[in-house]
């Protein structure tokens, strides 16, 4: 299969992964900047993709390409390094016009991924998990979100702290995306001469409007929380 | 028996060159239309080996392989697209006549002939005029990017010696794109299997059997594993050497580090001829030289001369301050301005060909107008092509030489004129071939600049990578089976045959015998010392005098090299300076046959001058009731001195005039 | 203006393939800054061979910046520290008095060393045999004007066609990919209508022989355009990606 076999096609996957993941946190990041305007219609939202079968087959749909995603980065990430050969540079120099983030596309996933798993404990374990299993899994309403999520981030302590940990993977999050969206199409032979800038500029944009509902939301709560 | 008659009488006819009959057009066709054939199924029962993966090598190996003989391709450098065709930069003629300027087959060959200065032979100059189309359309069917014009079709330019613009071209490097073209042709054969390569070998001599007749016949190449330094025998049922020419005997040219003239000595002692050594090009604009240190001088292409001026100043006070550089170029007012291949040929002006250009340079640098530090430099200024098409269209056409110079020199040429120099770049003579491209060993063929055939006694710009390409693609694959014809019942031979074992115990025992001397020499210690004394004394301008002085020197140098240089490491593995060695040991022949060669030229041709032969103003005085032949050198062993076979030279259908390229 | 300086060069010494490798430092006195690095080397060797050791084994041959035969890796850049050359358009004025310069070969499973800062770069040559062509014999082929080509186009494909073949891309790379290489030659031959006959076929042979020979996967960073002696551009390698999953598509 040339999907795993052939180089472009492990990319391709790569790609395509990284890209369905891209327009779910936008959806995501949409749903939550609505915590900003109104807590009801949060709630709302919230209700609707609680224990239902779509949201269901979306959230196993999800695992997969978050598993996908990651899985064939391990595999590329060996094969690389054993294509780099036994020795290694003596000297390694900046290269103009590399960024940074595109040689650490690893490093910045591994740090999505670590803080995808204290985010699934804070958000998706007590919530769409405790709603399906009936398990009590804190003081927490499963009708009303908007609270929790409230009390999380402004809890007096342990709330600036949750704010910062988020900042932190939101920025790693900017950087994996500022390469990964850009990437991802060029490696699906959307570019040329002309759009190589823009594409990077695309690129640099998605990655921003991804971050921004979520630290809009965060930084809400840190500034709310420091004012209250 | 071309040989036999050739001892008796010390002439080659026309017939012994195997030249067809009939009117010049006609020739080729002629000789085509009569040919022997190799059929399918018996090519396939045939090998050949090609030395060398140049523009004629690459295309020789893979237009042989596509009709179906069994190649074996040899090349020193790690990969066959390495070829030091790959550094020519200005273009190919083709006479295509696409810019309707009045180009026509004859219009090239003549210009071929003329600017050979009447040194060539028409039979094979019509010829490669004749295929020099073909070659345009094999290559861009190949996907070489030439350059387009806005509609779509191929662009033109001009170049030195001609009055029409025939010189198709890719940016500033026509000679890769070409040498990629026959690479990848290559490079599909090697994958089918058809062509066996062999990378980082080089051949150390050429094996040659007597066949039942008693005549003897290349077989096979002893070539040494430049890796492992293994010496290793390979048979082939014809042997086509078409590794370059000699330049590097300057030790300072345009060559690559690795351009070498031991395949042609090779064939020259199994008695090969050795035409016209030396006919050596001195190119016009190379980077001057810069310290004692230099390994090699760096061309700039001959393209810049459609749009650049030469010139040096009028007045002497201000080239000694230039010397001094107390100023620069562009401080020199316009009226002080000497652009002297103007001043001195105003039909060509700055595009007359190299061997007149390179004088001229000299001539005022004798004067004492050379522009540098060393007062060996003229300037080659852009200011007027950047005042009249404006620094975009500049940068467009000559942009990556441009860069190629201030990276070397460090100074911008689109404001400092550039400084250029000449230097050696090219060998006209090379090994004699007849018209079939045999020399005059049964079965051995020369192709490309390692034979001598095309050029005269001075090569146009932009027809090496033309003259390359014709005898590879066009027309030794056609050739070659006249000879293999009648090979097709002989079977391959072993390599076990005692003659191959001869060859490599000869080889072995030379390379023992370097590896013994330890001197305290190194290899290129004394190949720069051999340079200086070819630039000094057998170089742009000679004399009896200074050739004579030259063949003691060589000689001295000969006996220098074998009794103090000192070889590191072992032969029996990589060794960069034994290889070196081997090669030097050859450019010390060679330059002492060039030297001998020059000596007994009493005239001057083409890059030939000899000072005591010039007209009053300076230009080159033929002598064609003396010297209107080929000089070929006969190898009669070790200490003795060659034996000179002359191919006499009669024009039928072109009229000798003496050059000229002022109106 | 260039002048006299005294550096270090630390080489990599490998007697052989398999042999342990190591750095060695050699001081040199006295190095004219309008010096080429390889004439520095140059120089280093002849002190070497005066001292009866074994100079430094490197590739090179054409001194101006085409064949692609140099290769080495200076100071963490393959080729060194100045941009849009090869090694041995390198010169010495791009180093300072008191300078230690690092000398490494090309570093890559695909480019097993041979002896110091030598390679063997054979696999470029294998991957063009799978298909870096196109398949036309000798003779027999159209006039060269038959076919018009837009200049756009035929000077993208020049473009692409300036490879050299040098390795710099790989050696670069962080992952080992030749893609930019593989690229160059499969986005030349895409762009002209000579070439896109067979297209598909040979971007898919030539990845194919790309992965089977080890090379690494391309993740984009962009340090073979960046490092590329020729200024080989990052585009061709999304057109390299676009004919591959086109012709995979179409399969």
């Amino acid at each position: 299969m040339w999907l795993k076999s052939s180089s472009i096609g492990r990319k391709f996957i790569m790609s395509i992964s990284g890209l369905a993941l891209v327009l779910f946190l936008l959806f995501h990041g949409c749903m939550n900047l609505a915590l900003v305007f109104s807590e009801d219609a949060y709630n709302l939202i919230c209700s609707v993709l609680g224990a239902n079968w779509y949201a269901l087959i979306g959230t196993l749909g999800l695992a997969f390409l978050i598993l996908l995603h990651f899985s064939y980065a391990l595999y590329l990430t060996i094969l690389n390094r054993r294509a780099r050969g036994t020795d290694r540079y003596e000297v390694t120099a900046k290269k103009e016009g590399v960024e940074w983030e595109s040689e650490n596309m690893l490093v910045l996933g591994v740090i999505v991924i670590g803080f995808l798993i204290l985010h699934l404990y804070n958000f998706w374990y007590k919530m769409q998990f405790a709603e399906l299993t009936g398990i009590e899994t804190g003081a927490f309403d499963p009708q009303n979100g908007a609270a929790y999520v409230k009390a999380l981030f402004t809890t007096p302590v342990s709330g600036p702290i949750y704010c910062v940990l988020y900042l932190i993977w939101l920025c790693a999050l900017w950087l994996h995306l500022n390469h990964g969206v850009w990437s991802a199409l060029h490696t699906l032979g959307w570019n040329n001469h002309i759009w190589m800038k823009r594409i990077k500029v695309i690129g640099a944009v998605v990655a921003t409007l991804v971050v921004l509902p979520f630290a809009t939301v965060v930084i809400y709560y840190l500034i709310t929380g420091f004012c209250c | 028996m071309a040989e036999k008659n050739t001892q008796n009488t010390g002439i080659i006819t026309p017939e012994m060159a195997k030249i067809p009959a009939g009117p010049l057009e006609k020739k080729w066709t002629n000789y085509k239309d009569h040919q022997k054939l190799v059929n399918p199924a018996n090519k396939r029962r045939l090998d050949v080996i090609v030395v060398g993966t140049g523009l004629a090598g690459a295309s020789a190996a893979a237009s042989l392989a596509e009709m179906g003989f069994n190649v074996l391709n040899f090349c020193i450098q790690d990969s066959p697209r390495r070829a030091h065709s790959i550094a020519a930069q200005g273009g190919i003629n083709a006479a295509k006549n696409y810019q309707n300027d009045g180009d026509s087959i004859y219009r090239l060959f003549y210009d071929t002939i003329k600017g050979g200065d009447y040194r060539a032979r028409e039979a094979n100059v019509y010829r490669l005029a004749e295929v020099s189309n073909n070659i345009i359309d094999q290559c861009v069917a190949q996907g070489v990017p030439f350059a387009r014009e806005y509609g779509g079709l191929l662009d033109n330019r001009s170049f030195g010696g001609a009055q029409v613009s025939r010189t198709f071209y890719a940016k500033g490097q026509t000679g890769q794109q070409l040498l990629l073209g026959a690479y990848s042709a290559l490079s599909r054969q090697i994958g089918k299997g058809k062509v066996k390569m062999y990378n980082r070998h080089e051949m150390l001599d050429v094996v040659v059997i007597k066949d039942e007749d008693g005549e003897p016949r290349a077989r096979g190449i002893i070539a040494r594993n430049l890796v492992t330094g293994r010496i290793e025998r390979y048979f082939g049922h014809a042997v086509v050497v078409a590794t370059g020419g000699y330049g590097n005997t300057f030790f300072l040219s345009t060559n690559a580090m690795a351009s070498n003239g031991s395949a042609a000595m090779q064939m020259y002692r199994h008695g090969a001829y050795f035409a016209n050594p030396c006919y050596a090009q001195i190119h016009p604009t190379c980077i001057p030289k810069h310290g004692d240190f230099q390994s090699k001088l760096t061309l700039m292409s001959e393209s810049l001369r459609n749009d650049g001026r030469i010139w040096v100043p009028k007045k002497l006070e201000d080239a000694q301050k230039l010397q001094r550089g107390e100023i620069k170029g562009r401080d020199i007012p316009e009226e002080d301005r000497d652009y002297y291949l103007e001043r001195r040929y105003p039909a060509f002006g700055n595009l007359v060909p190299r061997d007149v250009a390179s004088r001229a340079a000299k001539e005022r640098c004798d004067k004492g107008f050379g522009v540098n530090n060393t007062g060996l430099a003229v300037f080659l200024d852009f200011s007027d092509a950047i005042k009249r098409l404006g620094k975009d269209v500049v940068e467009q056409k000559y942009g990556n030489l441009f860069q190629m110079y201030e990276k070397i020199v460090d100074e911008n040429p689109y404001e400092d004129p550039m400084m250029i120099f000449p230097a050696i770049h090219y060998t006209m003579g090379g090994i004699w071939v007849d018209y079939e491209l045999q020399t005059s060993v049964k079965g051995l063929f020369c192709i490309g600049e390692a034979n001598f055939s095309d050029h005269g006694a001075n090569r146009l710009g932009a027809s090496a990578l033309m003259q390359g390409l014709a005898d590879g693609y066009f027309v030794l694959p056609y050739t070659i089976q006249n000879y293999l014809s009648d090979q097709i019942g002989v079977p391959r031979m072993s390599v076990d045959l005692p003659e191959f074992a001869q060859a490599e115990k000869a080889i072995t025992d030379k390379i023992e015998k370097l590896m013994k001397i330890q001197g305290s020499r190194s290899v290129d210690s004394i190949h720069k010392e051999l340079g200086l004394v070819m630039w000094d004394f057998v170089g742009m301008g000679r004399t009896a005098e200074s050739l004579k002085e030259a063949l003691k020197k060589i000689d001295a140098i000969k006996k220098e090299f074998w009794t103090n240089v000192y070889i590191p490491g072992e032969a029996s593995s990589l060794n960069n300076e034994l290889e070196k060695a081997l090669r030097l040991a050859d450019f010390i022949e060679i330059g002492r046959l060039m030297a001998v060669d020059a000596l007994n030229r009493e005239e001057s041709c083409g890059g030939h001058f000899r000072e005591e032969f010039q007209t009053p103003e300076g230009e080159a005085l033929r002598q064609d009731d003396k010297f209107s032949y080929v000089a070929c050198w006969k190898y009669t062993g070790e200490d003795s001195e060659p034996e000179l076979i002359k191919e006499p030279l009669d024009y039928e259908f072109t009229e000798r005039k003496t050059r000229n390229y002022k109106n | 203006m260039d002048k006299y300086i005294n550096i270090k060069v630390k080489v990599w010494r490998q007697a052989g393939p398999k042999a342990q490798g190591h750095f060695e430092t050699y001081a040199l006195e006295h190095i004219f800054q309008g010096a080429s690095f390889l004439e520095m080397i140059d120089i280093l060797n002849e002190k070497l061979i005066s001292e009866h050791k074994d100079p430094i084994a490197f590739d090179h041959d054409c001194r101006e910046g085409i064949c692609g035969m140099c290769s080495m890796y200076v100071n963490g850049h393959p080729h060194g520290p100045d941009s849009a050359v090869t090694t041995c358009q390198l010169h010495m004025r791009k180093f300072n008095d008191g300078d230690t310069i690092t000398v490494e070969p090309w570093r890559s499973h695909a480019f097993p060393v041979i002896k110091d800062l030598m390679v063997d770069r054979q696999a470029y040559d294998k991957i063009m045999q799978a298909g870096g062509f196109v398949s036309v014999n000798t003779g027999g082929v159209p006039d060269a004007n038959a076919i018009p080509i837009p200049k756009p186009v035929a000077d993208e494909a020049m473009d692409a066609a300036s490879c050299i073949g040098c390795g710099a891309c790989a050696a670069a790379c962080k992952n080992g990919s030749a893609m930019l290489f593989v690229a160059a030659k499969v986005s030349q031959l895409a762009l002209l209508p000579q070439g896109k006959v067979e297209a598909a076929q040979r971007a898919k042979a030539m990845v194919n022989k790309m992965d089977e020979l080890g090379f690494g996967n391309c993740t984009n960073t962009g340090a073979c355009a960046a490092e590329c002696p020729k200024s080989v551009s990052l585009q061709h390698i999304a057109r390299l990606n676009r004919e591959f999953i086109c012709a995979k598509f179409k399969d």
